[in-house]
């Protein structure tokens, strides 16, 4: 590394750290809401990348409608556009829950089916709704460009954006789990389905809204995706797998555990992409995650489930 | 009753043995007398319509007043994203030949497949739209996977191709036209412009990883080396569809370079542009030179995000010549205002044209007749773009354009090379 002064070995590191951290809270936000769906109800959601792109498109809905009728809105309109999205994704995991899902719980492999089909359905929705082409939400201008703490440094603001969120709604699941009485409904039923439905705990309500937390957090990860990247009918196949790894890489059941999985799995990835190329970094970080999960199949972090 | 029969006797008559005999012997004779009156009036009310028999010795589907042709593109899956352009286009090429007469005095209709951005798939329709419909050419493809996964389905059973992408070059098939840039013609004009415009010495190469990118940066790499006497600083590959360019973007601001050649595409070029922008890396600062963002890419990415960098393309829909003003207003007209016209749409509204210059030279649509006409060097097209010569070798001769974004997602030409033959296999590479 001849060559380069002190100052730009520092402020490379501090933006590659950054780039880490960025990358750290994509995962996890992504993960969130499968870690819920997965973790606490056993379910695999495999549209569960198209109620991010649900999310997606109603900030592209929200910032055309903007634009149209209230440009005078222009900067403050994605803050109100995050919790549209989360509505409207809790909305229809509801309806999916209640009108699929719900029959079967009994039935694993075919929820793994039945979620496939209806992701494909999802996507043919979108593309027929928005068109093939991609979009790209307007962006307020307060999201774009970036943060100089000194003149070598650019800390992007949309990275801290989504770190942000990805901060608030970790703090809030865990809130929502841990402190509120739905969590204890929800974290009993887990543990033991039977017992929790014996001392009056309605599962069937609990299973329902589980699943919609879910989606609905889902659709705010796909919301703030889109100052990132861009929007169309497949996006959300594009983060299915990396969801699924850190899910299963931090162990299935354990919000600590995903937090953990998703900032080893993002550290690995970006310092070996900034030293070797991108696809080799992959391929080594993937490895790694092989090697562990054969010595420790039921991931980083367990807890005792019912089985 | 009559116009029935009528219909199965055209039918007949281009060659499909197996509907004759479901028809009894005794009509069969009633069909042939009432067909060879039915050549007899269109002969004599379209002076300037060669009789089907001439026209067609091979079982085309082709009547006295109709040619049925093959479009092969993906409308649904993951390249669904690029290819609805060509799509429109070439619907839109043939409905304005058909409104213009038509080919050899044939209306063109269409039959449509959906490749579904699945290679094996576009191999299976390609085989379905010739073995079965005969159709007597087939616009489409995209990717260069699909093209090579259609290639030896074409050369089997003798079809004609017409496509519409720029791609890496080294292929040359007597039974595929290509319409887009090859290598050489996108990247050495481009990467000339550059070097002498900006000054650049040191390049830093960036593309999605696989083989259109790779052979194209393994082109541009030798370019800059031998040529241009110019550094390659960095080459890297993303995976398709990766959104994550946090470390790249910085080795590139650690390494420094002049330019930025990029190749990424699809969904990660999205992620590519907007995370340059909040990077701090734009156009003010830095000069990139992209091969894989046209008007339509630009709709994604949005235009702030591009402002600035440039583009080497054949056509930009900014192209400020009466021709192209037309061309964009029938677009508009057909597929909505805001429907952007990229590059490889305006090659795709080539392909029905040259097709048809094709066949009007060859006074056929046999295959064999119209490659012969395709490699005689005489095919001409004023298409949006300026007049295009259909080469021999089956490519193009164009010329280059580099386009300066704006924030509008269109984009300002910049610069207009001299014609360039097409050169799909150059030398020492």
């Amino acid at each position: 590394m001849d060559g380069y002064s002190l100052t730009d070995l520092w402020s490379i590191l501090v933006m590659q750290g950054f780039s880490g951290l960025s990358l750290f809270s994509v995962l996890l936000l992504m993960a969130l809401g499968l870690a819920i769906i997965f973790g606490q109800m056993g379910v695999i959601n495999m549209a569960h990348g198209e109620f991010m792109t649900i999310g997606a498109y109603t900030i592209y809905l929200c910032s055309k409608i903007t634009e149209q009728y209230f440009p005078a809105l222009m900067p403050y309109y994605f803050v109100i556009a995050i919790f549209a999205a989360f509505a409207i994704a809790f909305a229809i995991g509801y309806l999916v829950e209640f009108s699929l899902i719900r029959h079967l719980y009994k039935r694993p492999l075919d929820t793994l089916l039945a979620t496939w089909g209806l992701s494909l359905i999802m996507q043919q929705i979108f593309r027929s709704t928005f068109g093939a082409r991609e979009v790209s939400a307007t962006l307020p201008d307060w999201l774009m460009g970036s943060w100089k703490p000194t003149p070598d440094i650019d800390i992007p603001l949309n990275g801290l954006f989504v770190m942000g969120i990805s901060i608030i709604v970790t703090i809030a699941v865990v809130l929502f789990l841990y402190r509120t009485s739905w969590g204890l409904k929800v974290r009993a039923t887990t543990q033991n389905r039977v017992m929790a439905g014996a001392v009056g705990i309605n599962t069937k309500k609990v299973d329902r809204i589980t699943f919609a937390v879910g989606c609905g957090i889902a659709g705010i990860a796909g919301a703030s995706f889109t100052t990132i990247a861009s929007t169309g009918p497949t996006s959300g196949s594009l983060y299915i797998v990396d969801t699924f790894l850190v899910v299963v890489f931090g162990g299935a059941s354990s919000v600590v555990g995903t937090v953990l999985s998703a900032f080893s799995i993002a550290q690995a990835q970006s310092i070996l992409t900034f030293f070797m190329t991108e696809a080799m970094g992959k391929v080594v970080t993937l490895m790694a995650i092989i090697v562990i999960l054969m010595l420790r199949p039921e991931g980083l972090f367990t807890s005792k489930v019912r089985r | 009753m009559l116009s029935k029969k009528s219909r199965f006797s055209a039918t007949d008559s281009c060659g499909r043995s197996g509907n004759g005999a479901a028809v009894p012997f005794r009509n069969q004779i009633a069909l042939a007398v009432v067909g060879a009156f039915m050549f007899a009036a269109a002969g004599s009310a379209f002076a300037e319509t060669p009789p089907t028999s001439k026209v067609n010795t091979t079982h085309l589907a082709v009547t006295d007043k109709e040619v049925i042709v093959g479009q092969l593109h993906s409308s649904t899956g993951t390249m669904a994203i690029s290819e609805t352009g060509s799509i429109e286009a070439e619907r839109l090429a043939i409905e304005q030949i058909n409104a213009a007469g038509g080919v050899l005095g044939r209306k063109i209709k269409i039959i449509e497949e959906d490749g579904a951005s699945d290679w094996p798939t576009f191999a299976e329709k390609a085989k379905k739209l010739l073995e079965e419909n005969h159709v007597a050419a087939i616009f489409g493809c995209w990717t260069s996977a699909s093209r090579k996964a259609v290639l030896p389905v074409l050369e089997r059973d003798n079809g004609l191709l017409y496509y519409p992408t720029f791609y890496e070059g080294l292929e040359q098939s007597k039974n595929v036209v290509y319409t887009g840039q090859e290598a050489t013609q996108q990247v050495f004009a481009g990467l000339d412009w550059v070097a002498k415009t900006k000054h650049a010495k040191t390049f830093y190469l960036i593309g999605s990883d696989y083989i259109w990118p790779r052979t194209t940066m393994k082109l541009a790499r030798k370019y800059i080396e031998t040529v241009l006497h110019g550094k390659v600083v960095g080459e890297e590959y993303a995976a398709l569809g990766s959104t994550a360019f946090g470390s790249t973007i910085n080795k590139i601001r650690l390494k420094k370079p002049d330019v930025i050649y990029a190749a990424v595409v699809g969904g990660s070029n999205v992620s590519w542009f907007k995370q340059l922008k909040a990077a701090g890396i734009t156009g003010k600062t830095n000069t990139l030179l992209t091969l894989s963002v046209t008007e339509d890419e630009a709709k994604g990415i949005g235009g702030e995000n591009l402002l600035g960098f440039y583009s080497a393309m054949k056509y930009f829909q900014s192209l400020d010549t009466p021709r192209n003003k037309e061309f964009v207003k029938q677009f508009k007209a057909k597929f909505g205002a805001d429907a952007p016209i990229g590059d490889v749409t305006q090659a795709a509204y080539e392909g029905p044209w040259l097709w048809k210059a094709a066949v009007e030279k060859a006074g056929s649509f046999d295959t064999d007749k119209v490659v012969k006409a395709e490699e005689s060097g005489k095919i001409t097209f004023d298409a949006p773009e300026g007049m295009v010569y259909l080469e021999p070798n089956h490519h193009l001769r164009t010329r280059l354009r580099v386009g300066e974004w704006r924030a509008d997602g269109q984009a300002d030409i910049v610069y207009t090379s001299d014609y360039i033959m097409p050169n799909p296999f150059p030398k020492g590479y």
